[in-house]
This record gives structure tokens, C-alpha cells and sequence, in this order.
């Protein structure tokens, strides 16, 4: 046992000073976090904000200006007032706004006669943004519609008809300043395990392979373990640094609150970094080729944990193939994880269930990463 | 002239076999891009189809059923569970069972005939704040229906106005329609980048650049030489997304592909311009590797591809001037949705040509300072 012990240390100690030696790894274990750290807290938004909408008023009476007048207040939509049809269609083939809302001349006329129409163009090139432009706009018009309608009727006399009305009461739990900041940084850490760790170790292993240093290392009395063991360490060391990084910057950066345990979080991410450390091991210990391998790390690591793990896109819409690729993905279970630890707080059955079925990935990465590490030379 | 042809052609020929002959190398090539088109293009969703929600109804009235009986039609909205209590709303968000509760309150069905505004609560769950905003949005537009349906019940005047919309280049404003044009540029950007950077790193790590030195090859030939197979590969994959967009996803082009194309070969050169910069810089494949994938998740994320770029604040917009990928993928969506041709898209040309025109030029000059 302790002849295991002392090549462990001596065979970890030569990776850390391999890893540290070269620039490039600092570089994605670093440098990488910290600009995707920025870009991620500071760039990227999906919340629709002052998008620009050109407002074309053929009918200038006041009707019609009260009409529109529900836009101006949003902090969705910023109408800008534009002389023409044509100049509005120019604007919108230029992108530089996003949707049309056309006042047709004859408004008040036919609204007086009660069948006025009120046109309303989006542009699809984003389809999200326009949906939720198209959404609001559609919204507030048709409340000042309303208003309109009651004026006009006879719903405000004595004999007016008795109608009720349901509102709707919103509130966002877990999530109460709406933004997609807090739930794009949690998103951030399971991205930044993934490809420090899958990535990393891929690589690094598949070079020993493609040299034919690991073959040398067999006819030492080293175990494949205690190789496997010796590579993870340091990686996993890269990936915690990383994980503090990402940490500090969303408590003190960016202010994304974090609800559940402190102590959760680090353990379920450790978690994690176990099952991308293994799965760069297999992956590396398959190819046994530097170039496939980082090809496979890349497509099996970055876009799906980017486009399939429920970050981006909510698992519950997609097609039943897709989502049952994404459940297959270690990467969509800590994404619910950390969310879940983040904004909503300790949900133990949650927490449980997810961290079961990551150990569960660790322990059968590691032994597929054991098994195809063979002592030999076939 | 002839002499300087034959030679390019002949290590352009030497380079192709070496990326294709490994029949691994053919598959990892090709397969992933039309996979992970297929598979991104049906994923890749804002739109809601499937909301789980559970109820609280305190009221248990005709008024209540009915306003459910609305939502439950539309077929978005599934209900997972009936709550009976307050207490009982965080269990089921909490564990995910339901994206959203509907509390209503024991009076609603009083308050409707008294002629008030009576409100249900809506809670929702919002660490996926995107999905909550739709849902709610989708919520209000049923109670909005169910409000028009009260009045005409009354015998009040229907609201006086209609609201015609229309929505330009993606009528049915899905989100795969602006995805996978999107895709053309960027996943053959990710393949075509790390082939590039390999392509010198290996030969030094092998020792092999030295020889091709030694031939009667000048830098500049050694340098398109190495630079036309990464472009043709690239071609070739965004060729393959273009072909699963148009016949799998049947998403009509509105544009020509002459203009495609031709944006899509500025973008590739400028893109395998950056991966030879990178090459040369390497002192080994594994640093060639990590330097891509350092510069590759920056370009992909502030390319515009999944947020957009004009959401992002003033600084960064600036950085994403020196990003191909940002500039392909307004050409190739723009060319592709709106049909624009190239007297409306040439302005992406411009940045694209500077990148090539740097990047290249470096490239070959760090090649020659590297050996000296």
C-alpha cells in the first residue's frame, strides 16, 4: 500500500509541473474562465429591452395617437415615430428596427364604426425577440382598444351590462429581477467544468498515447490506476480554480444570489468535475490520437452542454429524441443542479436525485476509463 | 506560373490525404456537422409546447372550470397536479413537478359577476427566466380570449379593433428558421479553426515542417498550399448544414447562392487565416489545441449566433468587430431569411477581408521568424 502511495505522489507530482510548465494550459484553465466569466455576466442577454419599433401614423387625429399611446411607457418596446410606410420598410430591411405598427389612415372613421384594423409587422429574423415583441405590442393595443370600446358602449350608464374581468398576478419565484443574467452565470460554471475537464484531459492523455510515453510508463511497475489517479489530480485542481473564479465573480460581480449551501455547491460540482475528468479520460484512452481527440472532446463537450443541457433552451419544449439525448448528457443534470442551488435553494430530493445519478456517471466513466487504460500493447 | 500551380496543387493533394485518408479523421469530419445540425435545429426552441402546471382553485366554481377549460385547450398547458393548500405550491415547484402554479382565490366567481377585476395568481418558476416569461405571456393572451368571451356573454361591445400581424422572413417566427442558417457559418468555423491550427503544429511536433522547408516550395506556396484544404473541408461541411436546412428542415432559402457562397469563402479564408496565426505561434499540436479553443468560445458566444449583438453592451460590440463568425452569421442569415443580395451584405465582406489580410500575412512572417 505504500509502495502505491509514493508512486501516486511522485507520478502527480511530475503532471503538476508538466501542467504547469506549459502556458497553454493556464491559458484555458485561467484566462479562459475569466472571459467567458465577462462575456457571460456583461454580454449575453436574451431580455428584450428598448427594442426599437417604428410607428407609422397615417391618421394623425388624436384617436389615433391615443391609440399607440400604451407603447410609449414599456420598458420593452421604444416606438419611434416615422414619417412613411416606406421609410418604416427601409428601416426594417436595415435591421434597424425591429417591427412595424402602421395607424391606416381611416382609423378613427372605422374605429368609430367599430371595425378598425391596426397592422402590426415583425421582423422573424430573431424569432424569440419578435415573439416577444409581437406579444406586447398585440397586448397593449388591444387594452387601449378596450378602453376605447367601453367609452363608446353603453358600459358606463345605469344600464350598463355587468362584466367582470380576470387579471393575471405574476410573480417569478426564484428569479424576481427577471433577468437572464442569473440563470446564464450558474449556467457558466457547468460550461467552464466541462471543458476544463473533458477537454483538458483528453488532450493531454491522448498525447502520452500518441508519443508512446504511456507505454513507457507501463514497463514501470506504475498501475493503469494509479496512472489514471495521477492524470485526474491535477485537472482537478485546474477545474476547482476554475470553479472559484466563477464563484467570486457571481456573488461579487454580478450579484446572482446564491440560496442554497454554499457547501452543496462545491460538492456537487466537484461531483461533476469528477464525471468531465473521466469522460476526458475515455475519450482520450478511445482515440489515442491528439487530433481526434480533441475533435470528440469538442463535439461531444461544448455545443450540447451549450445547446442541450436545458442552459439555453428548456428541455421541457423540445422534441421527445432530443430531450432523451439531453438526459443522456451527465452535463443537463448538474445544469438543473446548480440552477436549482443558486436561485431556488437546498431542494434536498432535487439535489439527491441529481447528485445519484452524477455519481453514478463518475463511477462508470471510471471504470470504462480503467478498462480500455489496458497494460498493454495491442 | 505552371511550376508555381503544380506545386500548390501537389501539397494541397499531400495535405488532403493526410486529413482524409484516416477513415476516423472522414467520419469526424462530416458526421458530427449533419448530426448536429439535425439535432440543434429540432433543440434549439424558445417556443413552448409543453408547460406543466399545477392547480389551486379555492374558488371551485363554474367560473374557475371554464377559465381552466381554456387553458387546458390550447394543449401547451398540462395539468401535473391539484394542489389543496398554499403550503403545498413550493413542493411542486420547488422539485420541478410544475413550471407554474394558478391560484384562484374564493371569491373569483363573486368578483366576476359584480362586475370587478378579479385576479388569479400566477406563480411561476423562474430559474429558466426565459421559458416563465413565455408562459406567462401565453397565459395572459387565454385570459385575454376568456375576457372578449365575458363581454360578448354581457352584450358588450366587442373591442372596435383587430390587430392585423405579420411577421417578415419567418412567418411562423420559429426559432430553428434563424438557428440553422446560423449554423452554416459557425459549426464549420469550429472544425475548420482546430484543423488549421493542427496543420503546421503537427508537422513541427513531427519534425516533418523542416523538410517541407527544404523544398523547392516558396513560404508563399507553402502557405496556400496549407491554407486551400481547410477552406475546401470547411465549404464542404457548411455545404452539408445548407443541404440538411434546406431538404430536412425544408427552410426556403429566399437568397441566391452565389452570395452565399461567396461570403461563406471570405469567411472560411479569414477563419483558417486566424488557425494558421494560431499554428505559428504553437510550439505543439496540444498548444495549437488550447490556443483555438481559448479564441473559439468567445467568437461562438459573442457571435450573435444564440444571443444578440445588440443586446450586448458598447465594449463588447466593439470586440466583436476582430469576430468572423459575428459577420458570417449576419451575411449567411441575411442572404439566407431575407433573400438580400450583395450590394446590402458587402459591408460584412470588408471585416472579413481585413481578418484574412492580417492573419495570413502574419502567419506565413511568424513561420519564417520561428525557424531563424
Amino acid at each position: 500500500m505504500s509502495g502505491f502511495w509514493t508512486r501516486l505522489i511522485s507520478l502527480t507530482r511530475k503532471e503538476f509541473r508538466q501542467l504547469l510548465r506549459d502556458r497553454s494550459n493556464l491559458a484555458i484553465g485561467i484566462l479562459l474562465p475569466m472571459v467567458l466569466i465577462l462575456i457571460f455576466g456583461y454580454g449575453m442577454s436574451l431580455d428584450v429591452k428598448n427594442a426599437p419599433v417604428g410607428v407609422v401614423l397615417e391618421d394623425s387625429s388624436p384617436t389615433a395617437h391615443e391609440a399607440i399611446a400604451g407603447l410609449q411607457l414599456s420598458p420593452t418596446i421604444a416606438p419611434v415615430l416615422l414619417g412613411s410606410m416606406h421609410d418604416a420598410e427601409a428601416l426594417m430591411r436595415e435591421r434597424k428596427i425591429d417591427g412595424i405598427v402602421r395607424v391606416p389612415a381611416d382609423f378613427s372613421r372605422s374605429l368609430a364604426a367599430g371595425n378598425a384594423r391596426v397592422q402590426l409587422i415583425v421582423h422573424g429574423a430573431d424569432a424569440g425577440r419578435a415573439t416577444i415583441i409581437l406579444a406586447y405590442v398585440s397586448g397593449a393595443l388591444a387594452q387601449t382598444a378596450v378602453r376605447q370600446a367601453d367609452r363608446g358602449g353603453r358600459t358606463t350608464g345605469a344600464d350598463a351590462p355587468v362584466i367582470g374581468r380576470v387579471t393575471v398576478e405574476q410573480r417569478m419565484w426564484f428569479n424576481t429581477a427577471n433577468t437572464s443574467t442569473w440563470y446564464l452565470v450558474p449556467g457558466l460554471i457547468v460550461l467552464i467544468m466541462t471543458l476544463v475537464g473533458a477537454f483538458l484531459t483528453a488532450l493531454v492523455m491522448a498525447r502520452e498515447w500518441e508519443r508512446g510515453t504511456l507505454e513507457a510508463l507501463f514497463v514501470t511497475p506504475v498501475r493503469p490506476v494509479e496512472i489514471l489517479l495521477a492524470k485526474i489530480i491535477p485537472y482537478f485542481a485546474v477545474g476547482m480554480l476554475g470553479l472559484a473564479l466563477c464563484l467570486l465573480a457571481a456573488r461579487f460581480l454580478f450579484a446572482v444570489p446564491m440560496v442554497g449551501s454554499p457547501f452543496a455547491v462545491v460538492l456537487s460540482s466537484m461531483l461533476y468535475l469528477i464525471v468531465a475528468v473521466s469522460l476526458g479520460l475515455v475519450i482520450s484512452s478511445v482515440t489515442r490520437n491528439q487530433f481526434l481527440a480533441s475533435q470528440v472532446a469538442l463535439i461531444a463537450t461544448f455545443m450540447p452542454s451549450m445547446m442541450l443541457s436545458g442552459f439555453l433552451f428548456d428541455l421541457r419544449n423540445v422534441p421527445a429524441v432530443v430531450r432523451a439525448i439531453g438526459h443522456v448528457l451527465p452535463a443537463t443534470y448538474f445544469m438543473d443542479l446548480i440552477k436549482t442551488l443558486f436561485l431556488a435553494g437546498d431542494v434536498w430530493p432535487l439535489i439527491l436525485r441529481n447528485c445519484a445519478i452524477l455519481a453514478a456517471y463518475a463511477v462508470g466513466l471510471l471504470l470504462l476509463a480503467r478498462a480500455v487504460t489496458r497494460k498493454s500493447l495491442d | 506560373m505552371t511550376d508555381f500551380l503544380l506545386r500548390i496543387a501537389n501539397l494541397c493533394r499531400k495535405e488532403l490525404l493526410a486529413i482524409l485518408k484516416d477513415p476516423a479523421s472522414r467520419v469526424i469530419l462530416f458526421v458530427p456537422a449533419i448530426m448536429q445540425s439535425l439535432i440543434f435545429g429540432y433543440g434549439a426552441t424558445y417556443d413552448l409546447s409543453n408547460v406543466p402546471y399545477a392547480l389551486l382553485d379555492q374558488s371551485r366554481t363554474g367560473a374557475s372550470t371554464e377559465l381552466i377549460a381554456h387553458l387546458d385547450s390550447t394543449g401547451v398547458f398540462h395539468r401535473v397536479a391539484t394542489l389543496r393548500t398554499q403550503a403545498d405550491i413550493r413542493e411542486v415547484i420547488d422539485t420541478e413537478k410544475a413550471l407554474m402554479v394558478i391560484q384562484i382565490a374564493p371569491n373569483f366567481e363573486q368578483l366576476l359577476s359584480a362586475g370587478q377585476p378579479a385576479a388569479i395568481q400566477l406563480i411561476l418558476d423562474a430559474r429558466n427566466s426565459n421559458t416563465a416569461g413565455s408562459a406567462a405571456g401565453y397565459v395572459g393572451s387565454v385570459v385575454e380570449r376568456y375576457n372578449a368571451e365575458l363581454r360578448t356573454r354581457a352584450g358588450a361591445p366587442m373591442a372596435p379593433l383587430t390587430i392585423e400581424s405579420r411577421a417578415w422572413f419567418n412567418p411562423n417566427l420559429e426559432t430553428r428558421w434563424n438557428l440553422l442558417p446560423g449554423l452554416i457559418a459557425a459549426l464549420s468555423m469550429l472544425q475548420t479553426l482546430l484543423l488549421t491550427a493542427l496543420s503546421v503544429a503537427r508537422e513541427r511536433e513531427q519534425g516533418t515542417f523542416d523538410q517541407l522547408l527544404v523544398t523547392p516550395m516558396s513560404p508563399l506556396e507553402i502557405m496556400i498550399g496549407k491554407a486551400l484544404p481547410p477552406v475546401l473541408v470547411g465549404l464542404a461541411q457548411s455545404t452539408l448544414i445548407l443541404l440538411v436546412a434546406l431538404l430536412w428542415f425544408g427552410i426556403p432559402m429566399a437568397g441566391s447562392l452565389a452570395t452565399l457562397y461567396t461570403g461563406l469563402v471570405f469567411f472560411t479564408v479569414a477563419s483558417v487565416g486566424i488557425g494558421l496565426s494560431i499554428s505559428a505561434v504553437s510550439a505543439n499540436m496540444q498548444q495549437a489545441m488550447l490556443y483555438t479553443f481559448v479564441l473559439l468560445m468567445p467568437m461562438m458566444l459573442l457571435s450573435g449566433l444564440t444571443t444578440p449583438v445588440r443586446n450586448m453592451p458598447h465594449v463588447l460590440q466593439v470586440i466583436t468587430m476582430a469576430n468572423p463568425l459575428r459577420f458570417a452569421i449576419d451575411l449567411v442569415q441575411r442572404v439566407y431569411l431575407e433573400g438580400v443580395g450583395l450590394a446590402t451584405v458587402w459591408h460584412n465582406l470588408i471585416p472579413l477581408s481585413v481578418i484574412a489580410l492580417v492573419t495570413l500575412p502574419l502567419a506565413a512572417w511568424l513561420f519564417r521568424h520561428r525557424l531563424t
